[in-house]
Protein backbone atom coordinates (compact mmCIF):
# COMPACT_ATOMS: atom_id res chain seq x y z
CA UNK A 1 0.00 0.00 0.00
CA UNK A 2 1.37 3.40 -0.99
CA UNK A 3 1.44 5.99 1.74
CA UNK A 4 2.65 9.56 1.93
CA UNK A 5 1.78 10.53 -1.61
CA UNK A 6 0.46 13.91 -2.63
CA UNK A 7 -2.97 12.36 -3.02
CA UNK A 8 -3.11 10.96 0.45
CA UNK A 9 -6.05 12.98 1.82
CA UNK A 10 -4.88 12.59 5.40
CA UNK A 11 -1.45 13.89 4.57
CA UNK A 12 -2.79 16.81 2.56
CA UNK A 13 -5.27 17.74 5.29
CA UNK A 14 -2.62 17.38 7.98
CA UNK A 15 -0.10 19.48 6.10
CA UNK A 16 -2.73 22.13 5.42
CA UNK A 17 -3.68 22.22 9.11
CA UNK A 18 -0.04 22.53 10.18
CA UNK A 19 0.57 25.30 7.62
CA UNK A 20 -2.50 27.18 8.78
CA UNK A 21 -1.48 26.85 12.43
CA UNK A 22 2.01 28.09 11.54
CA UNK A 23 0.56 31.06 9.65
CA UNK A 24 -1.67 31.95 12.62
CA UNK A 25 1.36 31.70 14.88
CA UNK A 26 3.41 34.02 12.64
CA UNK A 27 0.50 36.48 12.41
CA UNK A 28 0.32 36.41 16.23
CA UNK A 29 4.06 37.14 16.31
CA UNK A 30 3.57 40.19 14.10
CA UNK A 31 0.71 41.42 16.30
CA UNK A 32 2.93 40.96 19.37
CA UNK A 33 5.75 42.87 17.66
CA UNK A 34 3.24 45.64 16.89
CA UNK A 35 2.38 45.95 20.58
CA UNK A 36 6.08 46.05 21.41
CA UNK A 37 6.57 48.78 18.79
CA UNK A 38 3.84 51.01 20.26
CA UNK A 39 6.28 52.98 22.45
CA UNK A 40 8.15 54.07 19.27
CA UNK A 41 5.73 56.95 18.83
CA UNK A 42 8.36 59.05 17.03
CA UNK A 43 8.41 56.43 14.27
CA UNK A 44 4.70 55.81 13.72
CA UNK A 45 3.20 59.03 15.06
CA UNK A 46 3.91 61.25 12.03
CA UNK A 47 2.45 58.60 9.70
CA UNK A 48 -0.82 57.96 11.54
CA UNK A 49 -2.89 60.82 10.09
CA UNK A 50 -1.92 59.92 6.53
CA UNK A 51 -2.88 56.30 7.09
CA UNK A 52 -6.17 57.33 8.70
CA UNK A 53 -6.96 59.28 5.54
CA UNK A 54 -6.01 56.35 3.30
CA UNK A 55 -7.80 53.69 5.36
CA UNK A 56 -10.82 55.75 6.41
CA UNK A 57 -11.51 58.89 4.42
CA UNK A 58 -10.68 57.30 1.06
CA UNK A 59 -12.98 54.38 1.88
CA UNK A 60 -16.01 56.56 2.54
CA UNK A 61 -17.31 56.66 -1.08
CA UNK A 62 -17.43 52.86 -1.50
CA UNK A 63 -18.87 52.39 2.00
CA UNK A 64 -21.60 54.96 1.37
CA UNK A 65 -22.38 53.50 -2.06
CA UNK A 66 -22.91 50.04 -0.57
CA UNK A 67 -24.87 51.36 2.41
CA UNK A 68 -27.19 53.48 0.28
CA UNK A 69 -28.28 50.60 -1.93
CA UNK A 70 -28.49 48.23 1.01
CA UNK A 71 -30.81 50.67 2.78
CA UNK A 72 -33.00 50.95 -0.32
CA UNK A 73 -33.21 47.17 -0.76
CA UNK A 74 -33.87 46.57 2.93
CA UNK A 75 -36.83 48.96 2.91
CA UNK A 76 -38.31 47.42 -0.24
CA UNK A 77 -37.84 43.83 0.93
CA UNK A 78 -39.25 44.62 4.38
CA UNK A 79 -42.31 46.17 2.80
CA UNK A 80 -42.71 43.16 0.48
CA UNK A 81 -42.42 40.77 3.44
CA UNK A 82 -44.66 42.71 5.84
CA UNK A 83 -47.49 43.71 3.51
CA UNK A 84 -50.80 42.57 4.95
CA UNK A 85 -49.20 40.78 7.87
CA UNK A 86 -47.24 43.28 9.94
CA UNK A 87 -47.82 47.03 10.40
CA UNK A 88 -45.88 48.94 7.76
CA UNK A 89 -43.95 51.02 10.32
CA UNK A 90 -41.97 47.86 11.07
CA UNK A 91 -40.08 48.71 7.88
CA UNK A 92 -38.28 51.35 9.94
CA UNK A 93 -37.56 48.78 12.65
CA UNK A 94 -36.11 46.27 10.23
CA UNK A 95 -34.04 48.81 8.32
CA UNK A 96 -32.63 50.30 11.53
CA UNK A 97 -31.93 47.05 13.37
CA UNK A 98 -30.38 45.19 10.45
CA UNK A 99 -28.31 48.14 9.28
CA UNK A 100 -26.92 48.84 12.76
CA UNK A 101 -26.44 45.30 13.98
CA UNK A 102 -25.41 43.46 10.84
CA UNK A 103 -25.39 44.93 7.37
CA UNK A 104 -23.64 48.22 8.12
CA UNK A 105 -20.63 46.67 9.89
CA UNK A 106 -20.36 43.44 7.89
CA UNK A 107 -20.87 44.78 4.36
CA UNK A 108 -18.58 47.72 5.05
CA UNK A 109 -16.04 45.37 6.61
CA UNK A 110 -16.12 43.06 3.60
CA UNK A 111 -15.88 45.95 1.15
CA UNK A 112 -12.95 47.42 3.06
CA UNK A 113 -11.20 44.08 3.27
CA UNK A 114 -11.08 44.29 -0.53
CA UNK A 115 -10.11 47.94 -0.72
CA UNK A 116 -7.91 48.42 2.34
CA UNK A 117 -6.62 44.88 2.96
CA UNK A 118 -5.65 44.34 -0.67
CA UNK A 119 -4.01 47.75 -0.83
CA UNK A 120 -1.92 47.13 2.29
CA UNK A 121 -0.88 43.62 1.24
CA UNK A 122 0.08 44.75 -2.27
CA UNK A 123 2.00 47.79 -1.03
CA UNK A 124 3.95 45.99 1.70
CA UNK A 125 4.41 42.93 -0.52
CA UNK A 126 5.99 45.10 -3.20
CA UNK A 127 8.16 46.76 -0.57
CA UNK A 128 9.25 43.33 0.64
CA UNK A 129 10.20 41.91 -2.77
CA UNK A 130 11.96 45.11 -3.84
CA UNK A 131 13.98 45.10 -0.58
CA UNK A 132 12.48 48.38 0.61
CA UNK A 133 11.68 46.79 3.98
CA UNK A 134 15.29 45.59 4.24
CA UNK A 135 16.36 49.14 3.36
CA UNK A 136 14.26 50.49 6.23
CA UNK A 137 16.02 48.11 8.60
CA UNK A 138 19.47 49.14 7.39
CA UNK A 139 18.48 52.76 8.08
CA UNK A 140 17.80 51.71 11.69
CA UNK A 141 14.01 51.92 11.36
CA UNK A 142 11.82 49.32 13.02
CA UNK A 143 9.71 48.24 10.02
CA UNK A 144 6.90 47.08 12.28
CA UNK A 145 6.71 50.49 13.95
CA UNK A 146 7.02 52.28 10.62
CA UNK A 147 4.72 50.19 8.44
CA UNK A 148 2.44 48.02 10.57
CA UNK A 149 1.56 50.10 13.63
CA UNK A 150 0.20 53.18 11.81
CA UNK A 151 -1.89 51.03 9.45
CA UNK A 152 -3.37 48.86 12.20
CA UNK A 153 -4.10 51.86 14.43
CA UNK A 154 -5.69 53.65 11.48
CA UNK A 155 -7.90 50.59 10.89
CA UNK A 156 -8.94 50.40 14.53
CA UNK A 157 -9.77 54.11 14.65
CA UNK A 158 -11.33 54.60 11.23
CA UNK A 159 -13.36 51.44 10.62
CA UNK A 160 -15.90 52.26 13.38
CA UNK A 161 -16.19 55.83 12.06
CA UNK A 162 -16.76 54.67 8.48
CA UNK A 163 -19.22 51.99 9.60
CA UNK A 164 -21.26 54.39 11.72
CA UNK A 165 -21.40 56.88 8.85
CA UNK A 166 -22.34 54.16 6.36
CA UNK A 167 -25.01 52.79 8.69
CA UNK A 168 -26.53 56.22 9.11
CA UNK A 169 -26.59 56.76 5.37
CA UNK A 170 -28.14 53.31 4.87
CA UNK A 171 -30.93 54.19 7.29
CA UNK A 172 -31.46 57.53 5.57
CA UNK A 173 -31.67 55.70 2.22
CA UNK A 174 -34.24 53.31 3.71
CA UNK A 175 -36.21 56.26 5.05
CA UNK A 176 -36.13 58.02 1.65
CA UNK A 177 -37.24 54.83 -0.07
CA UNK A 178 -40.08 54.40 2.41
CA UNK A 179 -41.30 57.94 1.69
CA UNK A 180 -40.92 57.85 -2.06
CA UNK A 181 -41.72 54.26 -3.02
CA UNK A 182 -43.71 52.79 -0.12
CA UNK A 183 -46.03 55.72 0.60
CA UNK A 184 -44.99 55.74 4.22
CA UNK A 185 -44.78 58.94 6.23
CA UNK A 186 -41.77 60.12 8.19
CA UNK A 187 -43.55 59.65 11.56
CA UNK A 188 -44.40 56.05 10.58
CA UNK A 189 -40.79 55.28 9.65
CA UNK A 190 -39.46 57.00 12.79
CA UNK A 191 -41.94 55.12 14.96
CA UNK A 192 -40.62 51.83 13.65
CA UNK A 193 -37.00 52.98 13.88
CA UNK A 194 -37.40 53.94 17.54
CA UNK A 195 -39.49 50.92 18.48
CA UNK A 196 -36.71 48.48 19.37
CA UNK A 197 -33.79 50.91 19.22
CA UNK A 198 -31.24 50.33 21.94
CA UNK A 199 -28.14 52.55 22.25
CA UNK A 200 -26.18 49.39 23.00
CA UNK A 201 -26.73 48.36 19.36
CA UNK A 202 -24.53 51.23 18.22
CA UNK A 203 -21.81 50.25 20.69
CA UNK A 204 -22.12 46.68 19.47
CA UNK A 205 -21.64 47.85 15.86
CA UNK A 206 -18.64 49.95 16.90
CA UNK A 207 -17.00 47.03 18.74
CA UNK A 208 -17.58 44.75 15.76
CA UNK A 209 -16.20 47.23 13.26
CA UNK A 210 -13.20 47.95 15.47
CA UNK A 211 -12.38 44.24 15.43
CA UNK A 212 -12.89 44.18 11.65
CA UNK A 213 -10.52 47.13 11.26
CA UNK A 214 -7.88 45.35 13.31
CA UNK A 215 -8.39 42.15 11.32
CA UNK A 216 -8.28 43.67 7.85
CA UNK A 217 -5.20 45.81 8.49
CA UNK A 218 -3.20 43.28 10.52
CA UNK A 219 -3.93 40.45 8.06
CA UNK A 220 -3.03 42.73 5.13
CA UNK A 221 0.22 43.72 6.85
CA UNK A 222 1.01 40.09 7.66
CA UNK A 223 0.59 38.82 4.11
CA UNK A 224 2.46 41.83 2.74
CA UNK A 225 5.34 41.34 5.16
CA UNK A 226 5.68 37.64 4.40
CA UNK A 227 5.55 37.99 0.62
CA UNK A 228 8.16 36.08 -1.31
CA UNK A 229 8.95 35.96 -5.02
CA UNK A 230 8.11 38.70 -7.45
CA UNK A 231 4.88 39.99 -8.97
CA UNK A 232 3.26 36.57 -8.61
CA UNK A 233 4.07 36.55 -4.90
CA UNK A 234 2.56 40.01 -4.46
CA UNK A 235 -0.58 38.91 -6.31
CA UNK A 236 -0.86 35.79 -4.14
CA UNK A 237 -0.44 37.79 -0.94
CA UNK A 238 -3.08 40.27 -2.01
CA UNK A 239 -5.59 37.53 -2.77
CA UNK A 240 -4.84 35.71 0.49
CA UNK A 241 -5.20 38.93 2.49
CA UNK A 242 -8.68 39.57 1.07
CA UNK A 243 -9.88 35.97 1.37
CA UNK A 244 -8.56 35.43 4.89
CA UNK A 245 -9.72 38.76 6.28
CA UNK A 246 -13.20 38.27 4.75
CA UNK A 247 -13.44 34.84 6.36
CA UNK A 248 -12.26 36.15 9.72
CA UNK A 249 -14.79 38.99 9.52
CA UNK A 250 -17.62 36.46 9.15
CA UNK A 251 -16.27 34.34 12.02
CA UNK A 252 -15.93 37.43 14.23
CA UNK A 253 -19.45 38.48 13.26
CA UNK A 254 -20.80 35.20 14.60
CA UNK A 255 -18.51 35.39 17.65
CA UNK A 256 -19.68 38.86 18.67
CA UNK A 257 -23.33 37.91 18.10
CA UNK A 258 -22.89 34.88 20.34
CA UNK A 259 -21.00 36.69 23.08
CA UNK A 260 -22.41 40.22 23.19
CA UNK A 261 -26.09 39.92 22.25
CA UNK B 1 32.26 36.66 9.75
CA UNK B 2 33.35 33.46 11.42
CA UNK B 3 32.36 30.02 10.13
CA UNK B 4 28.90 31.16 9.06
CA UNK B 5 26.44 28.55 7.86
CA UNK B 6 23.11 29.49 6.32
CA UNK B 7 20.53 27.30 4.59
CA UNK B 8 17.15 28.06 3.06
CA UNK B 9 15.27 24.78 3.29
CA UNK B 10 17.45 22.12 1.67
CA UNK B 11 19.58 24.75 -0.08
CA UNK B 12 22.80 25.15 1.93
CA UNK B 13 24.03 28.55 0.77
CA UNK B 14 26.86 29.36 3.18
CA UNK B 15 28.86 26.39 4.45
CA UNK B 16 31.47 27.77 6.81
CA UNK B 17 31.90 31.22 5.31
CA UNK B 18 34.62 33.24 7.04
CA UNK B 19 35.71 36.74 6.12
CA UNK B 20 37.68 39.47 7.85
CA UNK B 21 37.57 43.03 6.59
CA UNK B 22 40.38 45.40 7.58
CA UNK B 23 39.65 49.03 8.49
CA UNK B 24 39.83 51.37 5.53
CA UNK B 25 40.03 48.72 2.82
CA UNK B 26 37.62 47.98 -0.01
CA UNK B 27 37.05 44.26 -0.24
CA UNK B 28 35.24 42.77 -3.22
CA UNK B 29 33.49 39.42 -2.93
CA UNK B 30 33.05 37.81 -6.34
CA UNK B 31 31.42 34.60 -7.42
CA UNK B 32 28.83 33.13 -9.71
CA UNK B 33 25.21 34.20 -9.43
CA UNK B 34 23.38 32.24 -6.77
CA UNK B 35 26.46 31.37 -4.72
CA UNK B 36 25.28 33.40 -1.72
CA UNK B 37 27.19 36.67 -2.04
CA UNK B 38 24.17 38.80 -1.19
CA UNK B 39 23.23 36.38 1.60
CA UNK B 40 26.68 36.89 3.11
CA UNK B 41 26.31 40.67 2.84
CA UNK B 42 22.92 40.65 4.55
CA UNK B 43 24.50 38.82 7.49
CA UNK B 44 26.95 41.70 7.93
CA UNK B 45 24.18 44.10 8.89
CA UNK B 46 21.95 41.62 10.70
CA UNK B 47 19.27 41.36 8.00
CA UNK B 48 19.83 37.61 8.12
CA UNK B 49 20.89 35.56 11.10
CA UNK B 50 23.34 32.69 10.67
CA UNK B 51 22.19 29.14 11.41
CA UNK B 52 25.66 28.57 12.83
CA UNK B 53 28.71 30.77 13.27
CA UNK B 54 28.97 34.43 14.19
CA UNK B 55 29.16 37.89 12.66
CA UNK B 56 31.23 40.56 14.38
CA UNK B 57 31.14 44.31 13.77
CA UNK B 58 33.32 46.59 15.91
CA UNK B 59 34.08 43.66 18.20
CA UNK B 60 30.38 43.08 18.86
CA UNK B 61 28.70 39.80 17.98
CA UNK B 62 25.50 40.74 16.15
CA UNK B 63 23.85 37.60 17.52
CA UNK B 64 24.24 38.90 21.08
CA UNK B 65 22.68 42.29 20.41
CA UNK B 66 19.11 43.32 21.16
CA UNK B 67 17.17 45.42 18.63
CA UNK B 68 18.54 48.71 19.96
CA UNK B 69 22.09 47.37 19.86
CA UNK B 70 21.54 46.24 16.29
CA UNK B 71 20.24 49.70 15.34
CA UNK B 72 23.35 51.29 16.87
CA UNK B 73 25.49 49.11 14.61
CA UNK B 74 23.29 49.79 11.59
CA UNK B 75 23.73 53.53 12.04
CA UNK B 76 27.43 52.95 11.33
CA UNK B 77 26.70 51.01 8.15
CA UNK B 78 25.47 52.20 4.77
CA UNK B 79 23.91 49.59 2.49
CA UNK B 80 23.60 50.03 -1.26
CA UNK B 81 21.02 47.60 -2.59
CA UNK B 82 21.23 45.76 -5.89
CA UNK B 83 18.12 47.45 -7.27
CA UNK B 84 18.54 50.55 -5.09
CA UNK B 85 15.44 49.75 -2.95
CA UNK B 86 14.38 53.39 -2.95
CA UNK B 87 11.06 54.10 -1.27
CA UNK B 88 8.55 54.56 -4.11
CA UNK B 89 6.32 56.98 -2.27
CA UNK B 90 9.11 59.38 -1.32
CA UNK B 91 11.09 61.85 -3.40
CA UNK B 92 14.82 61.42 -3.97
CA UNK B 93 15.56 64.02 -1.29
CA UNK B 94 13.26 62.31 1.21
CA UNK B 95 14.89 58.96 0.43
CA UNK B 96 18.37 60.34 1.00
CA UNK B 97 17.37 62.11 4.20
CA UNK B 98 15.51 59.12 5.63
CA UNK B 99 18.40 57.78 7.73
CA UNK B 100 19.28 61.23 9.06
CA UNK B 101 15.82 61.62 10.59
CA UNK B 102 16.72 58.77 12.95
CA UNK B 103 19.85 60.51 14.17
CA UNK B 104 20.03 62.95 17.05
CA UNK B 105 21.01 66.55 16.41
CA UNK B 106 19.84 66.76 12.81
CA UNK B 107 17.35 69.56 12.18
CA UNK B 108 15.40 70.05 8.97
CA UNK B 109 17.90 72.56 7.59
CA UNK B 110 20.86 70.28 8.43
CA UNK B 111 19.16 67.37 6.68
CA UNK B 112 18.37 69.48 3.60
CA UNK B 113 22.00 70.65 3.37
CA UNK B 114 23.38 67.15 3.85
CA UNK B 115 21.00 65.73 1.23
CA UNK B 116 22.12 68.39 -1.25
CA UNK B 117 25.77 67.58 -0.46
CA UNK B 118 25.25 63.85 -1.01
CA UNK B 119 23.33 64.34 -4.23
CA UNK B 120 26.12 66.58 -5.46
CA UNK B 121 28.66 63.86 -4.65
CA UNK B 122 26.73 61.32 -6.74
CA UNK B 123 26.03 63.89 -9.46
CA UNK B 124 22.27 64.01 -8.97
CA UNK B 125 21.98 67.70 -8.21
CA UNK B 126 18.58 69.02 -9.22
CA UNK B 127 16.84 65.64 -8.84
CA UNK B 128 15.71 66.27 -5.26
CA UNK B 129 12.00 66.42 -6.03
CA UNK B 130 11.87 63.52 -8.47
CA UNK B 131 10.32 60.20 -7.48
CA UNK B 132 12.25 56.92 -7.99
CA UNK B 133 9.95 55.93 -10.88
CA UNK B 134 11.24 58.93 -12.82
CA UNK B 135 14.90 57.87 -12.54
CA UNK B 136 16.98 55.68 -14.85
CA UNK B 137 18.66 52.53 -13.50
CA UNK B 138 22.00 54.31 -13.06
CA UNK B 139 20.36 57.29 -11.35
CA UNK B 140 18.55 54.96 -8.96
CA UNK B 141 21.83 53.29 -8.03
CA UNK B 142 23.42 56.68 -7.43
CA UNK B 143 20.44 57.82 -5.34
CA UNK B 144 20.78 54.58 -3.34
CA UNK B 145 24.46 55.36 -2.81
CA UNK B 146 23.60 58.91 -1.72
CA UNK B 147 21.14 57.48 0.83
CA UNK B 148 23.77 55.06 2.12
CA UNK B 149 26.46 57.73 2.62
CA UNK B 150 24.13 60.42 4.00
CA UNK B 151 24.57 59.25 7.58
CA UNK B 152 28.37 59.35 7.20
CA UNK B 153 28.79 55.65 7.94
CA UNK B 154 32.03 53.95 8.89
CA UNK B 155 31.20 51.00 6.65
CA UNK B 156 29.60 50.73 3.24
CA UNK B 157 28.16 47.54 1.85
CA UNK B 158 27.49 47.43 -1.89
CA UNK B 159 25.27 44.67 -3.28
CA UNK B 160 25.98 44.30 -7.01
CA UNK B 161 26.36 48.04 -7.55
CA UNK B 162 26.98 47.75 -11.30
CA UNK B 163 24.70 44.87 -12.27
CA UNK B 164 22.46 45.71 -15.21
CA UNK B 165 24.23 48.94 -16.07
CA UNK B 166 25.85 49.90 -19.35
CA UNK B 167 29.69 50.08 -19.41
CA UNK B 168 29.80 53.86 -19.12
CA UNK B 169 27.44 53.99 -16.14
CA UNK B 170 29.36 51.07 -14.60
CA UNK B 171 32.56 53.12 -14.77
CA UNK B 172 30.74 56.11 -13.27
CA UNK B 173 29.54 53.98 -10.33
CA UNK B 174 33.01 52.47 -9.86
CA UNK B 175 34.52 55.95 -9.75
CA UNK B 176 31.90 56.95 -7.18
CA UNK B 177 32.85 53.97 -5.01
CA UNK B 178 36.51 54.99 -5.19
CA UNK B 179 35.67 58.65 -4.58
CA UNK B 180 33.48 57.75 -1.63
CA UNK B 181 36.32 55.78 -0.08
CA UNK B 182 38.80 58.59 -0.64
CA UNK B 183 36.54 61.38 0.60
CA UNK B 184 34.78 59.60 3.44
CA UNK B 185 37.50 57.10 4.37
CA UNK B 186 35.03 54.25 4.73
CA UNK B 187 35.62 50.53 4.90
CA UNK B 188 33.69 48.87 2.10
CA UNK B 189 32.55 45.44 1.00
CA UNK B 190 31.49 45.19 -2.63
CA UNK B 191 29.53 42.19 -3.85
CA UNK B 192 29.88 41.77 -7.59
CA UNK B 193 30.35 39.29 -10.39
CA UNK B 194 31.83 41.97 -12.62
CA UNK B 195 35.58 41.29 -12.51
CA UNK B 196 36.55 44.54 -14.28
CA UNK B 197 34.65 46.44 -11.64
CA UNK B 198 36.28 44.40 -8.85
CA UNK B 199 39.78 45.10 -10.24
CA UNK B 200 39.01 48.82 -10.36
CA UNK B 201 37.57 49.34 -6.89
CA UNK B 202 39.01 46.64 -4.63
CA UNK B 203 42.13 46.42 -2.50
CA UNK B 204 41.45 42.70 -2.01
CA UNK B 205 39.19 40.26 -3.79
CA UNK B 206 37.65 37.15 -2.27
CA UNK B 207 36.00 34.51 -4.40
CA UNK B 208 32.97 32.74 -2.97
CA UNK B 209 32.46 29.22 -4.25
CA UNK B 210 30.23 26.50 -2.82
CA UNK B 211 29.50 28.46 0.35
CA UNK B 212 33.08 29.25 1.37
CA UNK B 213 35.78 31.73 0.38
CA UNK B 214 37.80 29.80 -2.18
CA UNK B 215 40.44 32.45 -2.77
CA UNK B 216 41.48 35.72 -1.15
CA UNK B 217 44.10 38.11 -2.49
CA UNK B 218 44.87 41.36 -4.24
CA UNK B 219 43.58 42.01 -7.77
CA UNK B 220 47.05 41.09 -9.06
CA UNK B 221 47.11 37.87 -7.08
CA UNK B 222 43.72 36.70 -8.30
CA UNK B 223 44.74 37.37 -11.90
CA UNK B 224 47.81 35.21 -11.37
CA UNK B 225 45.93 32.47 -9.48
CA UNK B 226 46.27 28.96 -10.94
CA UNK B 227 43.22 27.49 -9.21
CA UNK B 228 41.02 26.18 -12.06
CA UNK B 229 37.83 27.29 -10.29
CA UNK B 230 39.13 30.84 -9.93
CA UNK B 231 40.45 30.84 -13.50
CA UNK B 232 37.17 29.41 -14.77
CA UNK B 233 35.26 32.24 -13.12
CA UNK B 234 37.47 35.19 -14.05
CA UNK B 235 37.97 33.96 -17.61
CA UNK B 236 34.32 32.99 -18.00
CA UNK B 237 35.03 29.31 -18.69
CA UNK B 238 32.26 27.20 -17.15
CA UNK B 239 33.98 23.97 -18.23
CA UNK B 240 36.73 24.61 -15.65
CA UNK B 241 34.13 24.97 -12.90
CA UNK B 242 32.37 21.81 -14.09
CA UNK B 243 35.62 19.82 -14.08
CA UNK B 244 36.07 20.83 -10.49
CA UNK B 245 32.55 19.67 -9.65
CA UNK B 246 33.27 16.27 -11.28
Amino acid sequence: MKTGTLFDPLQVTGRSAVDTAAQIGRWGGLVLDSFRALPRVRTWGPLLLGQMARVGVNSVPIALFIATFTGVVMALQASYTFTGAVPIYFVGTLVGKTMILELGPVLTGLALSGRVGANIAAELGTMRVTEQIDALETLAYDPVAYLVVPRVLAGIIMFPAVVILATAIGIVAGWGTSLELLDMSTPEFMKGLRLFFDPWDVQFAAIKSLSFGFTVTSVGCFFGFTTTGGAEGVGGSTTRAVVVSSMVILVLDAFWAATLL
Amino acid sequence: MDDVHKAFGPNRVLRGFSLEVTDGETLAVVGQSGTGKSVALKHMVGLLKPDKGSVWVDEQNLGDLDLEGLYRIRRKVGYVFQFAALFDSLTVAENVGMGLKRMKGWGKDDIRDRVRECLELVELTGMEDHHPAELSGGQKKRAGLARAIATQPDYLLYDEPTTGLDPVTTTVIDRLIIRTREELNVTAVVITHDMDSAYRVADRIGMLHEGVIRFMGTPEEIQACEDPVVRGFIEGKPELLQEEAV
